[in-house]
């Protein structure tokens, strides 16, 4: 992989930081009048999702980190690896739980999810912004017309469980935010 | 087409206020009997110092078939004392300056810049003046001051004037900086990260703050402390995570400008960065004598970006390097 020097640096460059492929999300030169000149640089670390700051000396290469993303619909999990499928060329890659992470909650069959390769293998899984999924536990006791009353917790068919408004019961279809885990909508 | 940017990178409005800003400054230096000059953006000489990089390029006309070779000037310093050593009296220039490799959030390579100098004074009593200026043109409250030392010791514990290049090192990985300390063979380097990282954002938040008595080491072209020569009359402005200005106690002797050029010139040959000639109109004018005196360079951009609460130095200049 080619180095990059300080001032190649940009907002979505990959490059290597402490073993781990990581993604630039914001970089700021420093530089006092009369002095060495610093790069301040936001990072996000791809695999493990921390965001930190770092600082180079203006001028410095970095080991750049090869990084790609591919669009990929899920297909299903063997209990071990979580299988997905180019729809163009029906390649399938399989994302190891680590990749998957959290998202496992949000993965829905034939959802497009963006699945992030390093040196080739799935290090992410980032499920589409919206899933629509059934609830299939909730309480039914509670009743109420009116959303904004803080609501009731409600399981979904992935185990799940997300913040609903008390007039949505069991066997229903919502929409939710994958970013936020927050409910949207009713799917009719 | 639809990606080139025509219109100004700051609004109208703000270019307004900065017009105003420019006339204040004008007329402070009128009641006070500084008269503006202008001296070339284009020069034959450029500067030594490791930290700068200037634009170069080259005339060509009469007398210059083959072309003479011409720098952008990183700030009129050199060309202001020169008027100063004629016998000009106190001056001002409000004029481009230009550096390269430098854009950014508070960077442009090219730079609006007030410079001025006071015979007969020394750095406290211009940093009064600078004062002054400061509460005229940002309706702020009275300055503080603070020693290089005393900031060090204030906000990090250690004293920058005696620390030991590997001490240092530890207190750079303290703060995350593991991998520019490895390779750092120098203090000064260290001394301006820490400087920059982790004490501006603490200092001159509320009220400007001048930072004076730099070390020797970073004296630049100012006068060493004839008290404490481990220190020099060079101070810099501070306010709100901002450097403002950087002044010296003039450095008048000939011989001793001419040394730290050829330190300088070492220095760049160390950091396998070109030799840069000497400026030798300067080096004669400070021969013929410069009055004791003592001078600042101001960024006027950032000066508009306080006055109007702009985020970047792009929201206060007309084209940014990106639309220039």
């Amino acid at each position: 992989m080619a180095n990059y020097s300080t001032n190649e640096f940009k907002g979505g460059l990959k490059i290597m930081i402490d073993g781990e492929p990581c993604t630039i999300l914001e970089n700021e030169m420093v530089k006092p009048g009369k002095g060495q000149a610093f790069n301040r640089v936001k990072i996000r670390k791809l695999i493990s999702g921390k965001v930190l700051e770092k600082t180079f000396k203006s001028g410095d290469s970095v080991e750049g980190a090869d990084v790609m993303e591919t669009d990929l619909a899920y297909l299903y999990t063997d209990g071990e690896f979580w299988h997905f499928m180019n729809n163009d060329t029906f390649e399938q890659i399989a994302a190891d739980e680590k990749a998957v992470g959290d998202n496992v909650k949000w993965l829905v069959e034939n959802d497009v999810c963006t699945i992030t390769l390093w040196n080739g293998n799935p290090i992410a899984v980032t499920p589409p912004n919206f899933v629509e999924l059934e609830i299939t536990d909730t309480d039914p006791g509670l009743k109420g017309d009116t959303a904004g009353t803080g609501g009731k917790p409600a399981t979904l068919t992935t185990g799940a469980v997300v913040r609903v408004p008390l007039f949505v019961q069991i066997g229903e279809v919502i929409k939710v935010d994958t970013r936020t885990g927050e409910y949207v909508s009713r799917v009719k | 087409m639809n990606d080139v940017k025509w219109a100004p990178s700051a609004d109208i409005e703000t270019l307004k206020q900065r017009a105003a800003i420019l006339a204040s400054i004008r007329m402070f230096f009128a009641e006070r009997g500084v008269f503006e000059v202008e001296t070339p953006c284009l020069s034959q000489a450029s500067v030594t110092d490791v930290h700068l990089a200037t634009f170069a390029t080259q005339f060509v006309g009469p007398s210059y078939a083959k072309g003479l070779p011409l720098y952008l000037q990183t700030s009129p310093e050199f060309a202001m004392k020169r008027l100063l050593a004629a016998g000009s009296g106190a001056i001002y220039q409000i004029g481009k300056a230009f550096r390269n490799e430098e854009s950014g959030r508070h960077h442009n390579p090219e730079f609006t810049m007030l410079e001025w100098y006071r015979p007969g004074f020394d750095e406290y009593l211009l940093m009064d003046e600078i004062d002054a200026l400061m509460q005229c043109i940002l309706s702020c409250g009275k300055a503080t001051r603070i020693s290089y030392q005393a900031a060090f010791e204030k906000y990090l514990s250690i004293d920058p004037l005696t620390i030991e290049l590997d001490a240092l090192k530890a207190v750079c990985e303290q703060y995350g900086y593991t991998e520019i300390a490895a390779q750092e063979t120098s203090v000064d380097p260290l001394l301006q990260l820490l400087f920059c990282m982790e004490i501006e954002p603490q200092i001159g938040q509320n009220v400007p703050c001048f930072v004076y008595h730099f070390p020797a080491s970073q004296a630049a072209l100012a006068k060493l402390n004839e008290q404490d020569p481990r220190v020099a009359g060079r101070f810099e402005l501070y306010f709100k995570g901002m450097e403002l200005a950087n002044g010296f106690n003039e450095l008048t002797n000939a011989t001793e400008q001419s040394q730290r050029f050829d330190e300088d010139n070492l220095q760049r040959q160390q950091m396998a960065l070109p030799k840069v000639e000497k400026d030798n109109r300067f080096l004669m004018a400070l021969e013929q004598g410069l009055p004791n005196c003592a001078g600042v360079a101001l960024g006027i951009d950032r000066l508009v970006m306080l006055a109007t609460g702009k985020a970047s130095i792009k929201d206060v200049i007309a084209f940014d390097i990106e639309r220039a």
